[in-house]
């Protein structure tokens, strides 16, 4: 029962490390660096990297930027509250917001383009999850994240928001189209 | 200093020997965190039972009540309380110690329900539905940040009567030597205790300010601080957990450690790096850097995991080791078949070693490695890890430990003894299931905390795959086989209380027997085969480790088909 009683030894750090014990600590330590060095080596050779490129920003100064963009670029509208889409050249910076409890606008991107991806939220925290790719960020308020993207696949995109924000949080749902 | 009166009873059942005020500690602290257990398994119906896609049982508003009261009353109430008794049960009862200053421990005791009461009054009130994270601008009745707060110090001055009760125990000279591994196992877990409440308090106080107006907080900030909270209040768990599980194998087995020298290593390790795991919620994040990300969501180098890595081989290992001297020496596995499966105690913590391994640990690596995480952050995969280690590591554990203690600690017989030895297996066996099924459902992308996934009402709705349906369904049925192994659990315990019946409380004296060291055995190397002591184990030991590798390069491959992120 010595494991709830004092070691019988003195100098119990004296005694010799079983010979299981010695093979898996090894074993497992070399387990530990690889799985240490995966996460370093990705961003070498690895092509999903998430950006840490923010800026501090305020709703209504990110709020003018997409409105810029929206002004510029939209080519249609969707549903009844007339959500703008927005086609912008590829290449370029495109804006995303979340708020309360929807996203704006729809982005509408370019297969094997790139584009510098500015999103935020508005007022709380909230989730931009991109299905089917499964691709989650989280939107945190007052922090404009700007991630470069390159779509690989086309089709229509839905845009879910999974981080909690409130009554009306499992109806922010909204879409994104990739040509 | 003067000595101070009280009794020493010596429990004719197992020999430990109890102080009369740490043993009504235990007993409260042990059973105020039932109850909520009980609270937050009620609340568990509600959750399991509305995200069933077929079922949608609760209201939304009441959905995401249910769910920040769940959160709250298991993660932090449940777990917190009982742990505070295994600290008082390491500490004076193992060392056979009176408990230090047992006035101010009440006092804590007295807080920690105060708090607790509070912060949930305010959560069914209805307007502090925040979840437990409650990140802020989003924000809860200034009674809910109270609560915590109050909870916490109630906690912080339970460690501290621990740390106490540490150095009356020296002081009087009741042991020889080192503390026991248990206690030192509890130690860990103490001290990474005082980390969290600390960091909980470094950030909710300033949230409570926020509620009542008084200033705001920058919501990174509170993002990152508040995970130094929400996150270590988990490790707190894994270092008395893995306590406990040492504690089961000494008394259900007889084992000892295989060598002290790297179990408790392994949890210094724990101090040293546990703690770092706070990153893993922030890989998603604007504002954090690369580096910063690397090193800390990887527990630096992942010397945590290597720490649980040991703990996990370590604890089966000195089983078989105990097994093979009794001679089960059959074979790499006569040891495990000839294993006390009947008994809950034992069965509990096997059941909770392997799952917190195989279903927790693994996903639990996946999920916090840096990029891999985009492909998991906020979906009910999360979820589906964290009642992987939560609730089949630590409340399974617990569980399992209550059995031992209600003859031992409560003095009544176990009602129902049948129930009690089927219900790990239940418990234990369908949250694997369901652990399973919520990941399952999580790689399909499905969101946490979502009352509909089917978007009613949405014009632009995504549709979710069948088989994201399918798996919800199964989270549901295996939800509800779970809670109904909790309550069996609820059933036993509480009615050996009310029902059981009394046993022979044993002899009581003023003086505490003093701890002699452990016996010295014959060093156990002529064991087992090829010169290793657990054979058996270390197979074992290997198959978890290729799960593991091809699991972790199988998301890797997932993650290489996504868009170019960069």
């Amino acid at each position: 029962m010595s494991a709830i009683l004092p070691p019988s030894e003195r100098l119990w750090y004296k005694h010799p490390i079983d010979r299981v014990e010695g093979t898996w600590l090894a074993i497992a330590l070399v387990w530990c660096l690889i799985l240490f060095f995966m996460m370093v080596g990705w961003h070498i050779w690895g092509k999903q990297n998430l950006s840490t490129e923010t800026y501090r920003t305020k709703p209504e100064q990110f709020m003018a930027k997409t409105q810029a963009m929206v002004d510029k670029y939209t080519v249609r509208t969707e549903t009844d509250e007339k959500i703008p889409v927005v086609a912008p050249p590829a290449g370029s910076d495109v804006y995303l917001l979340g708020r309360l409890w929807a996203f704006w606008p729809i982005l509408e991107l370019e297969k094997d383009k790139t584009y510098r991806l500015h999103i935020t939220a508005m007022d709380y925290n909230h989730g931009l999850s991109l299905q089917p790719a499964n691709i989650n960020i989280q939107l945190v308020p007052g922090f404009e994240h700007v991630v470069t993207v390159t779509p690989n696949q086309s089709g229509t995109y839905g845009l879910v928001c999974n981080e909690y924000c409130g009554i009306g949080h499992h109806r922010m749902v909204s879409r994104l189209y990739v040509k | 200093m003067t000595a101070v009166a009280t009794t020493y009873r010596t429990c004719p059942r197992s020999g430990l020997q109890f102080e009369r005020q740490a043993e009504m500690l235990i007993k409260a602290h042990a059973f105020v965190g039932v109850v909520w257990l009980l609270i937050g398994g009620l609340l568990a119906i509600g959750v399991v039972l509305t995200r069933w896609p077929a079922v949608r049982w609760l209201e939304a508003d009441t959905f995401y009540m249910v769910l920040t009261a769940h959160g709250l009353d298991m993660l932090i109430f449940w777990i917190i309380f009982f742990e505070i008794a295994i600290l008082h049960f390491c500490s004076s009862t193992l060392l056979r110690c009176r408990i230090a200053t047992p006035k101010i421990a009440w006092l804590g005791f007295a807080l920690m329900v105060i708090g607790s009461v509070l912060n949930n009054v305010a959560v069914f009130r209805g307007g502090s539905s925040v979840m437990m994270t409650s990140y802020v601008p989003m924000m809860a009745e200034p009674s809910f940040y109270l609560g915590i707060i109050l909870f916490a110090v109630g906690a912080l001055i339970g460690c501290f009567v621990f740390f106490g009760t540490l150095v009356v125990a020296r002081r009087e000279k009741t042991y020889e030597g080192s503390i026991p591994l248990v206690t030192f196992g509890a130690l860990t877990a103490a001290i990474i205790a005082v980390f969290t409440l600390l960091s909980g308090a470094m950030i909710i106080i300033p949230a409570w300010l926020m509620s009542l107006g008084l200033m705001t907080v920058d919501p990174l900030i509170y993002r990152t601080v508040w995970w130094a909270l929400g996150h270590s209040s988990q490790q707190i768990n894994v270092a008395a957990h893995v306590s406990v599980w040492y504690l089961v194998a000494a008394i259900a087995l007889g084992a000892k450690p295989m060598s002290e020298r790297v179990s408790r290593t392994a949890f210094l390790l724990y101090i040293l790096f546990l703690q770092l795991a706070s990153a893993h919620h922030l890989l998603a994040d604007p504002g954090v850097g690369t580096a910063w990300k690397v090193v800390n969501t990887s527990y630096f180098m992942y010397l945590a995991v290597l720490a649980s890595m040991l703990h996990g081989l370590t604890v089966p290992g000195a089983m078989e080791v105990a097994q093979r001297q009794k001679g089960y020496t059959k074979g790499l596995f006569e040891w495990l078949r000839k294993a006390p499966w009947g008994n809950p105690t034992f069965s509990g913590v096997f059941i909770s070693i392997v799952g917190f391994g195989f279903l927790g640990g693994i996903t639990g690596v996946m999920m916090g490695t840096e990029q891999l995480n985009l492909i998991i952050h906020n979906t009910i995969y999360v979820p589906g890890h964290f009642h992987a280690t939560v609730v089949v590591g630590t409340t399974l554990t617990f569980m399992a430990l209550t059995y031992y203690l209600i003859p031992v600690l409560f003095k009544r017989e176990m009602i129902a003894p049948k129930l009690a030895q089927w219900q790990p297996y239940l418990f234990g066996f369908s949250m694997y299931f369901f652990c399973l099924v919520m990941m399952g459902a999580g790689t399909l992308g499905v969101s946490r905390r979502h009352w509909d996934m089917a978007f009613q009402g949405a014009a632009l709705a995504y549709e979710w795959p069948g088989a994201a349906y399918l798996m919800m369904a199964l989270v549901g049925i295996g939800g509800m086989a779970a809670i109904a192994g909790g309550a069996i659990y609820i059933y036993v315990t509480v009615g050996s209380l009310l029902w059981g019946r009394k046993l022979d409380a044993g002899a009581s004296s003023p003086k505490f027997t003093p701890l002699a060291r452990a016996t010295p055995t014959a060093v156990a190397q002529t064991a087992g085969a090829g010169g290793f002591t657990a054979p058996g184990t270390f197979v074992l030991a290997l198959v978890f480790l290729v799960a593991f590798v091809l699991y972790y390069f199988i998301n890797w491959k997932y993650l290489s088909t996504l868009w170019g992120l960069s």
